[in-house]
């Protein structure tokens, strides 16, 4: 049972990684690209993000409900980089909708775009900072410290901004090989290649330094990912799918640049979970909270089964008819009345 | 600031906005398949105006409501961690099923927003349908799970722990129903009056306009009908505070003492030093009536609580006052609208008619804030009803106030912003006769 909602969970954040990490993505797009880009990104976003963010509240849900105490250390000692994240989430998502729903085409577009690419670039950052802190173990077992100890030390160096740096590259990237697909002119097209190929180049340096520095640490990320044989294949796949991906946007099959690189960010992530797996939260004092001693009484994870299993079959052909509906059908009924 | 102090601000702030937008969501979509519906059925261009102006309004307010949802989930456990430690186990279920719903609602009104070219008119239609189904139940779990603050059960509370966990007894507890039909009418009724008053204030503008009239014609139909249920909802949740949390209906009465048999007090204020309530009106027998059934029942008063386990009395029942009487103007206003448009229809085309709509436009929402001020005030100190103090529960991080601050402006700034751009949405329709969106 708490192998299966684990399941459900790595699902989750993985698919919120693939498709909302993209959403982030495009407003980082628009950071790099400015006004050339701005009609296809939004045009690609507006109907999707939300159903998007929702992935994101299954994951915090199925947290609190199956891992409480896993939910309360992160609120407790990451309070800080989890209130700018969700800072962000509203900039994000309010601006966005301002500036798609505004009647009026005036000068205030541009504080709204302003907001919305600022807000995609931060809250990815600080999610990849929380992830690190999460990873790199120095959340402390107790609150008994100074204000800098117990709140901003665990998050707060070099490591977790690497893997802030990554996560918002990643976005980045999955977004510029995304939107090659909705390109409509070659123009855009070529702005967003040259993007892309800046944010692969970036993503393959700050991957290698998250290994560098965790040996810095005292982390040893290559032994423990040494260890797993899953996670040696997760970053081989990762790795050379590299070249494949780069093929299939230079000829323009953008459905399977977009399959190669959702096979790539998935292998990230699930070499991630690999690394991590049982364990929730390595806690400064060596202990752990992994999913069996963080796990709610059975009867709460039953029941959470339960209403996973109807949740998906309700939610994955829902979702999949949208993804159909604005993704794959042919594009040429965007009429303007 | 006291660090309680700044979370417990926080938290109400984060309420209070989020509130408003959660009832426009539960209620707009409904608004928008009707007047989609009508569209179809009569063929008439007003109404697919009407459908598509509203889908804008749902989209903004959608937005809003989604990101400040997403913001309270988080500060459930930013602001409350020991709460959510011992309660995320028990009332967990409602909020996984709410997120279920919710996922169906952002995908349906995805599909309704903008493919409004891209499905057939029967999906397009039936997507609609889906936001306004899967936002009501949304709201019931969430507020299921509200309800089980107030009337915890489905666990044993031993040693600080909590054992025996039983999540769907804690779902389905004393206080669910009456909480979520009050919130779910009041949430029809306070989007629906503000709908018509909008309207009616356009109307006055632009005289027998066919797109303001249809509106006003859909959504006070709807809200008519909410404010008349709506006090028959009120009793039925009286009677169960009254059982359940008598020291909530103590404060919201302003009754000191245990009296057999209690009068009921209007207006009045309170005072908690000397135990009684000053310039109220007393009808006599009738709280005993309101809170069981019987004019010469016992009531009991807040003596039988120690002081220390007082809610702030004051803030009760004043927050009490100002609902009930918002909902009586509301009721009122929707039994002269059925009287109305059933006889002496000219009285609907009258200025003091569409006058008065427009006074009524925040009143539902003024009495949806005090409601909800009520719930949660009037259950201080307790965050869990007798089970835990809101203090306890408290984040051990210090320095609170600055998230409150940023919390308070970020919302402050969002209120005048949505304000703003809706008055330009509406300015628009006149604007541009056409109603033209360069998206959809």
């Amino acid at each position: 049972m708490t192998e299966f909602i684990i399941f459900v969970l790595g699902v989750a954040i993985l698919l919120y990684v693939l498709l909302a990490g993209a959403d982030f993505g495009a407003g980082i797009m628009e950071l790099v690209t400015g006004k050339k880009g701005i009609d296809t990104i939004s045009k690609a976003i507006a109907p999707v993000w939300e159903a998007n963010h929702v992935w994101l509240i299954l994951a915090v849900v199925i947290i609190f409900n199956g891992f409480p105490s896993v939910f309360t250390t992160l609120t407790i000692y990451l309070h800080i980089p989890l209130f700018i994240v969700l800072v962000g989430i509203i900039f994000r998502g309010t601006a966005f909708t301002f500036r798609y729903y505004d009647t009026v085409n005036g000068n205030y577009n541009k504080y709204y775009t302003l907001l919305f690419r600022i807000s995609s670039l931060f809250t990815p950052f600080f999610l990849g900072v929380i992830l690190g802190a999460i990873i790199l173990g120095r959340i402390p077992a107790n609150v008994n410290g100074t204000f800098y100890d117990v709140f901003i030390f665990p998050w707060l160096n070099l490591f977790t901004f690497t893997t802030g740096i990554f996560l918002t590259l990643l976005f980045g990237w999955l977004a510029s090989v995304y939107l090659i697909g909705e390109s409509s002119d070659h123009e855009t097209y070529q702005t967003f290649m040259k993007k892309s190929r800046l944010f692969l180049i970036m993503l393959v340096i700050s991957g290698l330094s998250i290994f560098l520095l965790a040996e810095l640490y005292g982390l040893s990320l290559f032994r423990k990912f040494a260890h797993s044989a899953l996670s040696i294949g997760c970053v081989v796949v990762a790795t050379a799918v590299i070249p494949l991906i780069w093929r299939n946007i230079k000829r323009r099959n953008s459905l399977q640049a977009r399959l190669l690189v959702g096979v790539q960010a998935a292998c990230i992530v699930t070499g991630w979970f690999a690394v991590q797996f049982p364990v929730m939260i390595f806690i400064a004092d060596g202990s752990q909270l992994t999913i069996w001693n963080s796990r709610a009484p059975e009867k709460t994870m039953f029941l959470l089964v339960i209403a996973l299993i109807i949740g998906i079959l309700l939610i994955f052909p829902a979702f999949a008819y949208l993804f159909k509906v604005f993704k794959f059908d042919s594009h040429n009924d965007e009429t303007i009345n | 600031m006291d660090d309680f102090l700044a979370a417990r601000l926080q938290m109400t702030v984060s309420f209070v906005f989020h509130i408003v937008f959660a009832c426009i969501g539960m209620t707009m979509p409904w608004l928008m398949f009707i007047a989609e519906l009508k569209w179809i059925r009569t063929g008439q261009k007003v109404y697919q105006d009407l459908a598509k102006a509203w889908a804008k309004g749902v989209a903004i307010f959608f937005a809003v409501g989604a990101v400040s949802g997403t913001v309270l989930s988080f500060e459930l456990g930013l602001l409350w961690p020991k709460f959510m430690e011992h309660a995320g186990p028990i009332i967990g279920m409602p909020f996984s099923w709410e997120g279920t719903a919710f996922f169906m609602e952002a995908i349906a009104l995805g599909v309704f927003l903008y493919g409004r070219n891209r499905v057939n008119k029967r999906i397009h239609l039936i997507s609609g349908l889906v936001v306004g189904i899967s936002g009501v139940i949304s709201g019931i779990f969430v507020v299921a799970a509200n309800a089980w603050m107030n009337s915890p059960s489905g666990f044993d509370w031993v040693n600080g722990q909590a054992i025996n966990i039983d999540p769907v007894r804690a779902m389905f507890n004393e206080a669910w129903f009456q909480q979520a039909l009050h919130m779910t009418i009041a949430a029809f009724a306070s989007t629906s009056f503000a709908v018509a008053g909008i309207h009616a204030f356009m109307l006055l503008r632009y005289k027998e306009n066919e797109f303001h009239r249809k509106a006003i014609g859909i959504s006070l139909a709807i809200g008519a009908i909410a404010a008349i249920l709506q006090p028959i909802s009120g009793d039925i949740s009286a009677k169960n505070v009254a059982k359940l949390q008598p020291a909530k209906l103590a404060a919201m009465e302003s009754l000191f003492k245990t009296s057999r048999p209690a009068s009921l007090v209007i207006g009045g204020i309170p005072n908690e030093k000397e135990e009684k309530v000053e310039y109220g009106i007393h009808i006599p027998n009738l709280l005993s009536f309101l809170a069981h059934g019987d004019f010469n029942a016992e009531v009991e008063g807040l003596d039988k609580t120690s002081k220390d386990n007082w809610p702030p009395v004051p803030i009760v029942h004043f927050a009490f006052q100002i609902m009930v009487m918002m909902g009586m103007l509301m009721m009122g206003t929707g039994i002269l609208f059925l009287i109305f448009t059933f006889k002496w229809k000219e009285h609907l085309h009258k200025r003091w008619w569409l006058k008065m709509l427009v006074w009524l436009t925040p009143a539902g929402f003024i009495a949806v804030e005090a409601g909800w001020i009520v719930t949660e005030v009037g259950r201080q100190p307790w965050i869990i009803y007798g089970i835990m103090k809101t203090r306890e529960a408290v984040t051990p991080m210090p320095g609170i106030q600055y998230p409150f601050y940023m919390i308070t402006l970020i919302y402050l700034m969002l209120t005048f912003l949505v304000f703003w751009l809706m008055r330009r949405q509406i300015l628009a329709i006149h604007i541009n006769p056409q109603n033209s969106n360069i998206h959809d």
